[in-house]
Formats: C-alpha cells, structure tokens, sequence
C-alpha cells in the first residue's frame, strides 16, 4: 500500500490533519461551536468553488472564504447570542448557493464539486501535502502561544471576562486558526463532514479524559486512529475513505456516549 | 481610619426603563467586610458591575484607589459538568499576565495555597462537574485568589446553599478577612448571614439606601416587613 506515492501523501496529510483536529476540536467542543465549524466548512465549499471558477487551488479558494468569515462570522455571532444560530444558518444557506453558482460558472463537471464536498484525499498531491503540512504547524505554533489565554476562555469565560483577559482578542484569534483547520480537514474528508473530525474525537473523548491535556491527547488519538483505518479500508474495498472515516468516528462517539452512561449508573 | 479602597459619591444609574441606583454615597475600606442587601432587583448585581468597571454610572462618582486588584466571585458560573476539569484545574484557569503555555512553579505553589485557604486539598483532584454546590462555591472562591486580590467581591455565593454550608463557605471568607486583611464585599438577600458575618452593611431598597457599621443595622428596621 505504502508504495503508491498518493497513499503515503494521504497517510501524512490525514495523520497531520487528525493532530490538528483533535487539538481544535477540543475547543471546538469546549466552546460549544460544533454548528459554527460547521458553517464555516460550508463557507469554504463556495470558496473552494471559487478558487477553481477564477483559476485558483480549492485549498486556496476555501482559505480564503473561510479567513474572512470567519472574524466576520465572530463578530455578528458575538453581539446576538439568541440569534446566533439563525444568523448562521442564513450564512451557511447564503454560501452553499454561492458555492453551486461558482461552480456553474467554472464549467467544471461534477465530480470537481463531490470532491469538494465529500473529501478526495486519495487525490492529493505532494505539492498540497506540503502547504497542508505548513498551514497545520502554523496552527500548532499559534495554538502553543495562546494555550494558557485559550484554555481560560473556553472552558470559563465568565471567569476570564472579569479577569480582563482579551476575550474578544482571543476568540477571532481562534476563529481565523479554526478557518484554517477546517480549509486543512475538509482536503480530507470534505466540507460536508467536517463534523467528523473537528467535533466528534474531542467529543468522545471528553467523556474519557480527566484534564485538558488529556482530552487532547485521546481526541488526536480518536481522530488518528479513523483516518489511518478510513484510508487503509479505503484502499481496500475501493469505497469511500470519508464514509469509513465518518462510520469509525461516529461508532466512537456512540461508544463513549455508552460509556459514560454506564459509569453515571455504577456511580 | 484605615486606606480607602473605593468611594462612592452621589452615584446613579438608570436603564432605558427604570432607576436602579440613585445617590448612592459610601465608602469601603481596607480590611472591612461590607455586606451588601436587598431584594431582588434593587441593584445589587449593578452596582458590583459599576465597581468592576463593566457598566458606567449615569450621574456621580466612583473612585477605585489606583491598582486595586479585585477578586470576583459571580453569582452565576457556566461551567460543564461533562468537562474533564478537576477542580485544581479550574482553580488554574483565569491567572493574569503573561502566561507561559504550561504552569510555572510560582503559579503551581500558589493554586496549592488557595487550595488550603479555601479548605479543599481533600478533594482537589475531583472533577469539578461532580462537585457539591458548596464545593463549587469554594472552587470559584479559590479561583478568585490566584490573583492575589485586594478586594473580593462575592455576588450571592451562599444562595444555593443549605444553612450549615453557607456557614462553612463564610466561615473561610471571615477568615481571609481576618488573618488576611482581604476586604470583603458579599452581595447577599439574606439578612441572617448579613448579620452574622460582615462589620458593615450597605442596605439598598426600592426608594434610597442605609449604610453603616453592623450594631446599627437592627435599630435600622424602618423597612421591616423585608426581615
């Protein structure tokens, strides 16, 4: 399997984009914005979509789309909290469509936008690994300097609000390095099951951990584990790598959700 | 008489609607333990945002003296039974400055130091989501002195709570008043404890406010009904 050039570069782009997204995830999780990465996967099919209607890598297309939005997104979502989840859904609704005109207007056929939207990691090219790879350090890097301000936010705003730590300052932060993991994620498993990695690892492994670190560690590990297993299933059957992926991470979650009920009984 | 820490002169407030606060005058001072009560909706809850800085007066004066370090406890927490934090690690979260990614030392023997001053070293390592209402009071409590506070503000800590917890909770903030010299100000509508436990009271009502130290707060029943 190993002797194909696309399955080692999809082996290393997954394993890269598996450690980002159990890392994000869990802040993700923490600050309860599975729906709003969500969002912006969506958002980032219509880049995509744009980027190859005006001659642009998708990659490229949804880093951009997704950059912008996402401090826009912030912001509106911030200042209106009960109406934060309509207001997303009209963006989301709002970016599909443009997605679907952009692709229209490229001519191309429609496999361009299945790729896109289901994930096409069996297609990526060495030259995509590497700017994957340096977008996902990037991530890690501003991640590293922010953890301790990060850390306070997501799991105590209240707490960080009166300590007069830069809330607001912090959030964008994470939304713009949010834009980039989901750009990085859906090369992978496609912008319509971002969930799969961005939500569901830190989400199973919430239910198993004890401190943060290890929340992180275990949702890497979760999210690792479906990708290498996706990919070689993948290779194997012939079948979609992002449905094996989805399936694995879904029956984790479904386990740690079983888990957990069991440990509150026996408690 | 001992530093002033904040003074209050002739302050207002009002919202589109209504009046909340309407010249208020006081002062709190080092080492004092001011309680502070009324019912619902008189503006317990604003005045303490006023004093954090987070809304500003309609008409007077506040003055903080300059560098005052406020430890808040509010009334009203968000925090996730499901999240694997233990309660020494929310006691970490919300440390000022510049932070390094992990937990200095200095940092380290300063969350075992509030562990001990709020009385939870048994049970430090528990998940915080499956601790007891006062263990949570005590946790946020302790969170609110990693920063070394000159002033801690409690808004209605011991409302949740049954009688002998509620003492327990106030017996360690009494103490930190006490061998600390920690000021205190608990925001409370529970006049038992307010007088048992703080030497100053700050009354607000529907119509004004009394002020003064605790003895007076007896001969002070002209709103009876409320006690």
């Amino acid at each position: 399997m190993f002797s194909f050039e696309f399955m080692r570069n999809a082996y290393l782009a997954g394993t890269l984009i598996a450690i980002v997204s159990g890392i994000m995830g869990v802040f993700v999780v923490a600050r309860n914005m599975p729906f709003m990465t969500h969002t912006l996967s969506e958002i980032g099919f219509a880049g995509a979509a744009f980027g190859i209607f005006i001659g642009w890598t998708p990659l490229n297309g949804m880093l951009a789309f997704t950059t912008v939005s996402s401090i826009l997104v912030g912001e509106l979502s911030g200042a209106v909290e009960s109406r934060r989840e309509s207001v997303i859904s009209a963006i989301s609704g709002l970016f599909i469509g443009l997605g679907i005109l952009f692709l229209s207007l490229s001519n191309k056929n429609s496999s361009y936008a299945t790729n896109i939207l289901f994930g096409s990691v069996i297609g990526i090219s060495h030259q995509e690994v590497v700017q994957m790879a340096a977008l996902s350090v990037l991530v890690l890097v501003v991640l590293f300097f922010i953890f301790r301000n990060l850390k306070d936010d997501s799991f105590d705003a209240v707490g960080a609000k009166t300590n007069h730590i830069h809330s607001s300052l912090i959030s964008i932060i994470f939304l713009v390095l949010l834009a980039f993991s989901v750009s990085v994620a859906a090369q992978i498993v496609g912008s319509l099951l971002i969930f799969v990695l961005l939500t569901l690892p830190a989400a199973s492994s919430k239910y198993f951990a004890h401190t943060v670190i290890q929340m992180m560690l275990l949702a890497i590990g979760f999210a690792i584990f479906g990708v290498w297993f996706g990919l070689y299933l993948g290779y194997v059957t012939n079948w979609p790598v992002t449905f094996f992926i989805a399936s694995i991470e879904a029956a984790i979650y479904g386990l740690a959700l079983i888990y957990n009920s069991i440990a509150n009984k026996s408690r | 008489m001992s530093e002033t820490l904040i003074s209050v002169e002739d302050l207002s407030l009002s919202f589109p609607n209504h009046q909340v606060l309407s010249d208020l005058t006081f002062a709190v001072h080092r080492g004092e333990f001011l309680g502070v009560i009324g019912e619902n909706g008189v503006g317990k809850t604003t005045l303490v945002r006023v004093i954090l800085n987070q809304l500003k007066p309609s008409a007077g004066r506040i003055k903080l003296k300059a560098g005052l370090k406020i430890g808040y406890v509010p009334q009203f927490r968000n925090v996730d039974v499901e999240y694997p934090l233990s309660i020494e690690d929310f006691i970490s979260l919300n440390f000022t400055g510049i932070k390094l990614p992990w937990l200095s030392r200095k940092e380290k023997q300063k969350i075992q130091t509030v562990i001990k001053q709020v009385n939870l070293e048994h049970i430090s390592k528990r998940p915080l989501g499956l601790a007891s209402g006062g263990e949570k009071q005590k946790a946020y409590l302790a969170q609110a002195l990693i920063n070394d506070p000159d002033l801690l503000i409690l808004d209605e800590s011991t409302a949740s709570l049954d009688p002998n917890t509620k003492r327990e909770l106030l017996d360690v903030v009494k103490r930190l008043n006490q061998t600390l010299g920690l000021t205190i100000i608990f925001v409370s509508h529970d006049m038992q404890v307010i007088h048992e436990y703080p030497d100053h009271f700050l009354w607000l009502t529907k119509n004004g406010y009394t002020a003064g130290p605790i003895s007076e707060l007896h001969n002070d029943s002209k709103e009876g009904e409320y006690v």
